[in-house]
């Protein structure tokens, strides 16, 4: 009964011409509490379908607890929150989530998953009556009623305030804390950090790094430099320096570095002439897509 | 863990619980949907109000034992049942995948056909409904007379008869689109209701309506149900064969609709 919880192997999706997810192997074991962070049509939700069995691989296997993830006993121990998904508006809160626990062989008590997401007091709303927040948390219901070893949650904070963002990953950070798999897709960088001890990074379809935030963050944090030069830029010009990506639109040019002053350095040394320098914390979100379109293109 | 933890824990949820509670959602569904349930429920006794109240005591035709009330009785407990059927069926699920409840039901362990049939079985307790409220109507307001026989297979036959329309609204459900479904539906389902006799006798309607009448499925189930309230036909054994073949011939068309729903959405 060891081995991965969930697993995709050698998987590779098209879409018509499209490669949505191309050549992509990753293991997650149980306990663990995974980020997967990419900018908008990465791949991260046609990830998550595979390795739900909602979409099938082109080529290549997905695994959940080593069984095909069509197989309803590998379904039995999931949680999923789709990223776009309904719900029979006509319904109570309970009803449906009453109805939810039905489908699991060892559902938590109705009471006891309304309360973990927060909706004690909704419990006999109409579903349709729910605010977008309150239907997030309902949501989180329907994935925790059947007590998942592993939660799949794609996109969970999409459309939520800040509270209601703040508030909602503290509550996954408690059930990874408690030993649950957790499996999250999101394109906000803090949110993987805030969470998760692994962060999977994906662009276009490939995995470009597999590591502790930590460390992701020290390849995207840094500082942002841009400048005006009169000479055409060329990027040759920037070759060697420890510059996370380059930026060139005519004559301005915008560098993303962890090492700031040594760039400023050289390219004082190299003769590079500089007007307008301005040297800035770089946002995150900013860093993060810079860096996936440097994967790419390097 | 253990290899006795594993045996002695069931690693999927029993299925007949899971039909009750998908059933009775499917059930409150239906009905709280004023504009589903109060048509469906409503609709066959207040036909029978505008139309047959009025002539109920008359014979059907001269010398005929079998009244008009009788026979229109038949006519709109038909209409009713496969009104839930086609129209329950179609317009909700064209509702459901619109907003794309597929999608949720679809990660969970709920196996498809237990969805099937709790839906199967909530439309028939509408269609039930729908059948006593009009014969209790048809009975108060218009006196019809039935002996104790000829109202159970009367309520036989009418939820018999629905079972091929389950079919075709659960085909017109994954064929038709949400904004489109009511029309498409109602398209289908009145004419064809019509063209049966359901309404008029069919000696009244226009010559190639005669002719087209007995391929429609409506037209078989209508001999069946009228026969139950003593009208007489030589053999309604073709009848029954024609609802048989219906029945096998919507659930294909349904379950071919469905897999292409299934494949664009989930290969």
């Amino acid at each position: 009964m060891s081995g991965p919880a969930v697993e995709l192997i050698h998987v590779t999706k098209r879409y018509g011409d499209v490669v949505a997810v191309d050549d992509v192997s990753l293991a997650i074991d149980r306990g663990e509490l995974v980020a997967m962070l990419g900018p908008n049509g990465a791949g991260k939700t046609t990830s998550i379908n595979l390795m739900l069995g909602m979409r099938n691989p082109t080529s290549g296997k997905a695994r959940l607890f080593g069984l095909d993830p069509k197989d309803l006993k590998a379904r039995s121990r999931i949680g999923v929150m789709l990223q776009e998904s309904g719900v029979p508006g006509m319904l109570r809160v309970e009803e449906l989530v009453a109805l939810f626990c039905s489908y699991y062989p060892r559902p938590l008590p109705v009471a006891q998953a309304i309360a973990m997401a927060g909706l004690d007091e909704k419990a006999k709303t109409l579903v349709k009556d729910l605010s977008g927040g309150q239907h997030q948390r309902l949501y989180l219901a329907l994935a925790l009623c059947g007590d998942p070893e592993v939660l799949f949650l794609d996109e969970p904070t999409v459309g939520m305030d800040v509270e209601g963002r703040r508030r909602f990953l503290q509550e996954i950070a408690g059930l990874g804390a408690r030993g649950r798999t957790i499996v999250l897709t999101t394109h906000y960088l803090e949110e993987a950090d805030q969470l998760a001890k692994r962060v999977v990074v994906i662009d276009r379809g490939h995995v470009i790094a597999d590591s502790s935030p930590t460390e992701i963050k020290a390849r995207v944090a840094g500082k942002r430099i841009t400048f005006l030069t009169t000479a055409l830029p060329d990027e040759s010009r920037f070759a060697g320096l420890p510059l996370n990506s380059i930026q060139v639109e005519d004559h301005r040019v915008r560098l993303l570095t962890n090492e700031p002053e040594e760039v400023l350095r050289e390219l004082f040394q190299r003769g590079v002439e500089l007007r307008d320098l301005e040297v800035s914390g770089a946002d995150l979100e900013e860093a993060f897509v810079a860096m996936t379109r440097h994967e790419v293109t390097a | 863990m253990s290899a006795e933890a594993v045996a002695v824990s069931p690693t999927t949820a029993p299925v007949l619980p899971m039909l009750g509670r998908q059933a009775y959602a499917e059930f409150v569904k239906l009905l709280r949907v004023p504009a589903f349930s109060v048509t469906s429920i409503v609709l066959p006794s207040m036909f029978y109000a505008f139309i047959g109240l009025g002539q109920a005591r008359e014979p059907l035709f001269p010398g005929s034992s079998v009244t008009f009330g009788q026979y229109f009785l038949a006519s709109m407990a038909l209409y009713g049942v496969a009104n839930v059927m086609v129209l329950g069926f179609g317009i909700s699920l064209a509702n459901e995948r619109g907003q794309k409840q597929d999608l949720l039901m679809k990660s969970t362990p709920l196996p498809a056909p237990v969805y099937f049939v709790a839906k199967a079985l909530s439309a028939l307790a509408i269609a039930l409904i729908s059948i006593v409220v009009l014969s209790v109507f048809a009975a108060i307001a218009a006196g019809v007379h039935l002996t104790a026989s000829q109202w159970l297979t009367l309520g036989t036959r009418a939820m018999l008869c629905s079972i091929p329309f389950i079919g075709l609204g659960f085909a017109l459900g994954y064929l038709a689109g949400p904004n489109s479904a009511p029309a498409v539906t109602n398209l289908i389902y009145l004419p064809t209701a019509f063209a049966s006799g359901l309404f008029f006798p069919l000696q009244l309607l226009p010559r190639f309506l005669q002719d087209i009448a007995p391929y429609l499925p409506l037209y078989r189930a209508a001999h069946l149900v009228w026969n139950s309230v003593g009208v007489p036909y030589d053999d309604i054994s073709a009848d029954w064969v024609y609802m048989a073949g219906y029945t096998v011939g919507f659930f294909l068309l349904a379950l071919w609709a469905y897999r292409r729903d299934q494949g664009k959405k989930f290969n």
